[in-house]
Formats: structure tokens, sequence, C-alpha cells
């Protein structure tokens, strides 16, 4: 895919994307919007995000070669990008950095956002923390309970924890509340939504935040191979981490795979493999794949893993999908164990339950590739916050 | 020639300015929907606003999104509004408005559905989430006789506002507050004025957060009309004669407020 350049200046992927929202958000979206332009392309703010990534995230991440994984497949060779090693433990801070620091150009003092599996949340409040801002983080009754531990460590980091209690009370609805709490309260609040979701600016402002990741990878695996890899696999809910790692290889001749949750199998209602089963519509300001029921409204759905467990995707996703630039595949709640389990025991790195849907796709890939070709998985978060769901559904 | 508008040009040559009712379409219940919403108009209101339920009102407010919930779980649909849009019509000339999100409309197929709203006695649709950027999009030219009316907030700009007014039909709807549904009323009322000010083609309707006669009487000098939700779903929550009552009893007060002396 040469010269690509998504989303035009309406924040349109094609036909996906857009901005999608009650009138009152125009005028804050604007606002944004400008402010992100200006100071993406001001050197200063770009160097104070980099300092910052480099002396209080620890970037960059390192790209690690799995020897003993490798070797169990036999075919392909395979390196993990570490992003669980971001301080707070996934990529999701990388994206909260960016947007604290346009929010203090914006002289926002108060910080809201959605959290599912509460890393996001966490990543949030940690900044918040840092630079001294009121934070206030929309979580489903459901997720509270099953994420206990992140919610203590929100509180813990100062920032407090809305219980969502209406429709799914999931992820899908905390972040309903957080955009009905940013209409009411625009003048004063930032939201910094997690993922490449949203109305436009946010997927394209989250991507630039993200594609760190990307860039990262692309000097390492020249540092290791001299090339560039054959494949890279990430996990996708709304698609950040995937995004960061495949947006600065779009145009070159790299195969990308994107792995959604499949749940308890796709035969069922209880998944969210949002691109291979949804169609479009137009949910939380954006126009993309969605899982509807047949009237048009947003179903709930499932996954292990609280991160994944969302009906929409990021629209440039969608863009992607329909292009077939990105291949997207799925895997189940007990691949997605299963391929815990392993990476833990070959390689030392316990993956979070969002990474492992990944990892849980190399046992399709490998078998299909070449020892002279090279896999790049993106290691979007570390599993500590998922070992109460692993002790329930692992045996040893 | 709109019909939304004419009666609003109507009342207000007989010193009466509007009051529009919304309802989650099928709430309380489906068998009563019909019946209560002509009670509503038959006790003073002007129009009917029937509301599409959808599972993620981003717009509303915890009563709205409850009766939503509770009409989807009724297994309330599209084809379920053009029931009871057509029943109403048969017995009441008042004009009907859909109101309801995108994605249900999207998913319906945005030209049948104005296809078969105008069979089906509405004169209107409001879609609170489709603002000017995604006009074009949405609407891709459809020819409709039916109007679209567009809103307007108090963070709109000036040159929005013009726009918004060029592109809506039948009447402008001003959002009172930053916020959702059913929060309590404040008016800027230097917005209300300016935005009034550059509202020259349409009548301006005020909504969000009014739930009194008094609120009516605060807001009343400024616009053409009032709308109201949030309220009188809340008073209908029990379903029962003596909670419709009340609501009724409402709805004409409200409607006495709206009488210019």
């Amino acid at each position: 895919m040469k010269n690509y350049q998504q989303p035009d200046s309406n924040g349109h992927f094609g036909k996906f994307g857009g901005q999608f929202v009650p009138e009152t958000l125009i005028q804050p979206l604007k606002v944004l919007e400008e402010m992100f332009l200006e100071q993406i392309s001001n050197e200063d703010f770009v160097q104070e995000f980099i300092n910052l990534c480099k002396e209080f995230t620890g970037r960059p991440t390192p790209l690690t070669y799995a020897d003993r994984l490798t070797k169990h497949y036999g075919k392909a060779k395979i390196y993990l990008k570490r992003e669980d090693l971001c301080h707070t433990g996934a990529h999701k801070i990388n994206n909260a950095l960016g947007q604290i620091l346009l929010a203090r150009k914006l002289n926002k003092t108060r910080i809201i956002a959605e959290t599912g599996a509460g890393q996001h949340g966490v990543a949030v409040a940690t900044v918040c923390a840092k630079f001294g801002l009121k934070c206030q983080v929309y979580m489903g009754e459901i997720d509270i309970t099953r994420q206990n531990l992140n919610v203590f460590r929100m509180k813990l980091l100062g920032a407090e924890v809305i219980p969502v209690t209406s429709g799914s009370r999931t992820l899908k609805d905390a972040t309903n509340e957080a955009i009905r709490d940013w209409v009411t309260n625009c003048e004063n609040t930032h939201y910094i939504i997690g993922s490449v979701v949203g109305p436009h600016p946010y997927p394209m402002m989250v991507r630039e935040f993200q594609k760190i990741i990307g860039i990262e990878v692309k000097q390492q695996i020249y540092a290791f191979e001299n090339r560039l890899p054959d494949y890279i696999v990430a996990c996708v809910g709304g698609g950040s981490n995937a995004i960061g790692i495949f947006y600065p290889f779009i145009e070159d001749n790299v195969k990308l795979i994107g792995v959604e949750a499949a749940g308890h199998g796709l035969g069922t209602d209880l998944h969210c493999a949002t691109l291979t089963k949804g169609r479009p519509g137009i949910f939380q300001g954006m126009i993309s794949y969605l899982l509807q029921t047949e009237e048009g409204n947003i179903k709930t759905v499932h996954s292990i893993s609280a991160g994944l467990d969302y009906p929409g995707v990021g629209p440039e996703h969608s863009y992607l999908k329909d292009s077939n630039r990105v291949y997207y595949s799925q895997a189940t709640d007990s691949e997605a164990i299963a391929a815990t389990k392993l990476l833990s025991s070959m390689e030392g790195i316990l993956p979070a339950l969002e990474t492992a849907h990944a990892l849980a796709h190399l046992e399709i890939l490998l078998p299909k590739t070449s020892p002279n070709e090279v896999v790049v998985v993106n290691i979007s978060g570390r599993g500590d916050k998922d070992l109460n769901t692993i002790i329930n559904n692992i045996t040893f | 020639m709109s019909e939304i508008r004419n009666y609003i040009d109507s009342s207000l040559a007989l010193k009466e300015k509007i009051l529009s009712v919304f309802l989650t379409a099928g709430y309380p219940s489906k068998n009563d929907y019909v019946d209560i919403c002509l009670s509503i108009l038959d006790a003073g209101a002007d129009f009917l606003e029937v509301g599409i339920p959808f599972s993620d009102p981003l717009a509303d407010g915890s009563v709205i999104q409850a009766s939503s919930e509770k009409a989807i779980s009724n297994g309330i649909s599209i084809d379920n509004v053009f029931q009871f849009s057509n029943s109403i019509s048969r017995r009441n000339s008042k004009p009907i408005i859909a109101m309801g999100y995108a994605n249900p409309i999207l998913n319906y197929g945005v030209e049948s559905f104005f296809i078969k709203a105008a069979d089906n006695g509405i004169s209107g649709v409001i879609i609170p989430d489709v603002p000017l950027e995604e006009y074009e999009f949405f609407y891709n030219q459809i020819k409709t006789k039916l109007d679209i009316v567009l809103l307007t907030t108090p963070t709109t700009s000036s040159n929005r506002i013009v726009d918004i007014d060029n592109k809506s039909s039948g009447f402008v709807y001003y959002v009172t507050l930053k916020g959702v549904t059913g929060q309590s009323i404040l008016i800027d009322t230097n917005k209300l004025k300016s935005t009034r000010e550059l509202i020259r083609k349409n009548h301006l309707l005020a909504g969000f957060g009014i739930s009194s006669p008094s609120d009516v009487h605060s807001i009343l000098e400024h616009v053409d009309g009032v709308i109201v939700g949030s309220r009188i779903i809340k008073e209908i929550e029990d379903g029962n004669t003596k909670a419709i009552d009340k609501a009724l009893k409402l709805v004409s007060d409200m409607k006495f407020a709206c009488k210019v002396e």
C-alpha cells in the first residue's frame, strides 16, 4: 500500500470514522484537533513527549528474540516487542502521556477516562498523579468486580473510580458515561480515550502517540536481522497496540495480522470478533464495524480478556480490513489461555490475556512459515493483572 | 410546505407557543403506548416526538436511557415505531416527529426509513448524533418531504448556527444546556438571545432540562416553543392510571404556560 494518507481532513478513513456526536461536542473536538495538529508539529512538544517516554515509561522497550519459542515451532524466527515492560505494564501509557501533555496545553484541570480491564485507567491515573491533575475513571460495575486489583491501583494513584451501572455495565457503557460527562463538563475537562476509537480526532491522535511502538521495532529489527520482518502480529480490541505497531509498516512489504477475541467461539454469541462477524454502523462517534442486533442495537459481547471485551473497533482497522491491507484472525478464550501458559513456560514472560490472543495465532501462522522468515509479536501488556482469571481457567 | 412549520405559524398567530412531548416508543408498554400518546396530544401537546429506542443513547440522561432499555427488552423495532405513528396519525392530525440515533436508522436503510416514515404519518426527523459534519454522508441527498430538524447548543459558534439554520427545516432545536437530557435547566440567556438573532429561516424550540411550567416561563420569551421528555417519562414510570393522569395534568399545565399573554 503506497502513499497511505488516512484519515482525510474530516477524519474519515475511507467510509469509516467521522464525527457522529451530539452538537455540544463539536466545538471541543475542533479545539482538540487544532491543538493536536499544532503541537504534533511543534518540536518542543514532541521532544517533551519523547523525553517522558524515555525517562518515565522506560522506552525504548526491548525487542526480544524468543529463542525457545522459535525452536518449539521450528519455523520462522520469533521476536517479541516488549510493551509489557512499559511503566504501568502495558502500551496504554504511551497514549496517556501524549494526551495529558495536550490537556495541559488546553489548560484543562480535570481528566476523565473510561476503562475495561483497568490498564488504561491505571495509565491515566498515573499520568494525572505525575502532573497533579484531578482524575475520574468510569468503569463498569462488572469490570470493577473482575479487575479489583486495578481498581485499588487507581485509587492508590489518587483517582476516583466511578462505577457504571447502566446497560452492559462493562467497557461499552463506561465509554458512554465518559462521553456524557464530557458533553456536560467539556469546558474544564479533557477526555483521554484509551484506544483508536471514538470521534475524530481521537483515532488519529491515539495512533500518533502509539506509533512509537512500530518506529522502534523498525530500528530494532534492522539491528538484529538487517531487514524488515515478514509478519507482524498484534491483538485487536479497540486496536491501539495493533495500530501502533502496524502503522509505520503500512507502506512496507510486511504482512500485518490482527487477532480478535473469539471468546467461546465464533459460532456462539459469546465473542467480540467485531471485524470478523460484525457489519458497519455508527457507535460512540464513529462509523466502523460493530457487533449489532438486527435492529441496530449494540450487542453485549464477551471475552475472557476485559480489554478486548468491546463491540466496536477503531475505524482505521475497518478501513485496513476492507482494503485488504491487514488480515484479521481470531483466537478463543481457551486458545489464549494455552498461549499464556506456553509463553510463560518457554520464555519467562507472562503476557496479558489480551496479548495472549496474538500469541495464540502463532499456532496457525508458524507452520506456514519457513526458517528464513521473521515474525514480530506485539507483547502489548503483562499478565499480572489477569492472575485471578488465569487461576480459574488453567490446569497443570 | 412543511406541516410542522405551518402548525407553528398558525399557533403563533393565535398567541400560543408550541409544546412538544417526547415519549420513547413502546414505553411504558407496547399495548399502552398509542393510547398514552393520544391522551398526551389531547391534554394539549402540539407535537409528539416518538423516540426510537437505542442501546447507547449518548445525548440522554438516565431516565431516557432506562426507558430505551425497557423498550428494547419489550422488543420495539423501527417497524413498531411506524405502526405506532400510523395509529396515532389516524386519530389525531397533530405533527409526529421521529427522534432517534443514527445507527438504527442507518441499519434500517436511511432512504427506506424516510419513505416509510412519510407513509406512516411522520412529519419530521431529529437525529442528535448526525451533526453538520456528517449531514451529506448520512442523508446522501435523499429526496424527502419530511423535515430534518438540526440541533444547536450553547457551545455552537455563530457561523455554525447560521449553517444549521440553513440546513434545518421544520424548526431548529435549541439544546438549553451543556449536558444530557434530564438535568436541571440553567439557561445562558445571552447565548440564547444571540442564537435567536442568528436563526432567520426557522422557528426555534428549546429542549433538555425543561420539566415544569416555571421552566417554560423562564425560557418562553426567547423561543417559539419547548420540548419536554425525561420529566414525562419519569411521571409515567409506574404505568398506572394515577401516574398517567399526573403526567397528563403536567402536559396541560405546561401547555397553559405556553400561551402568550
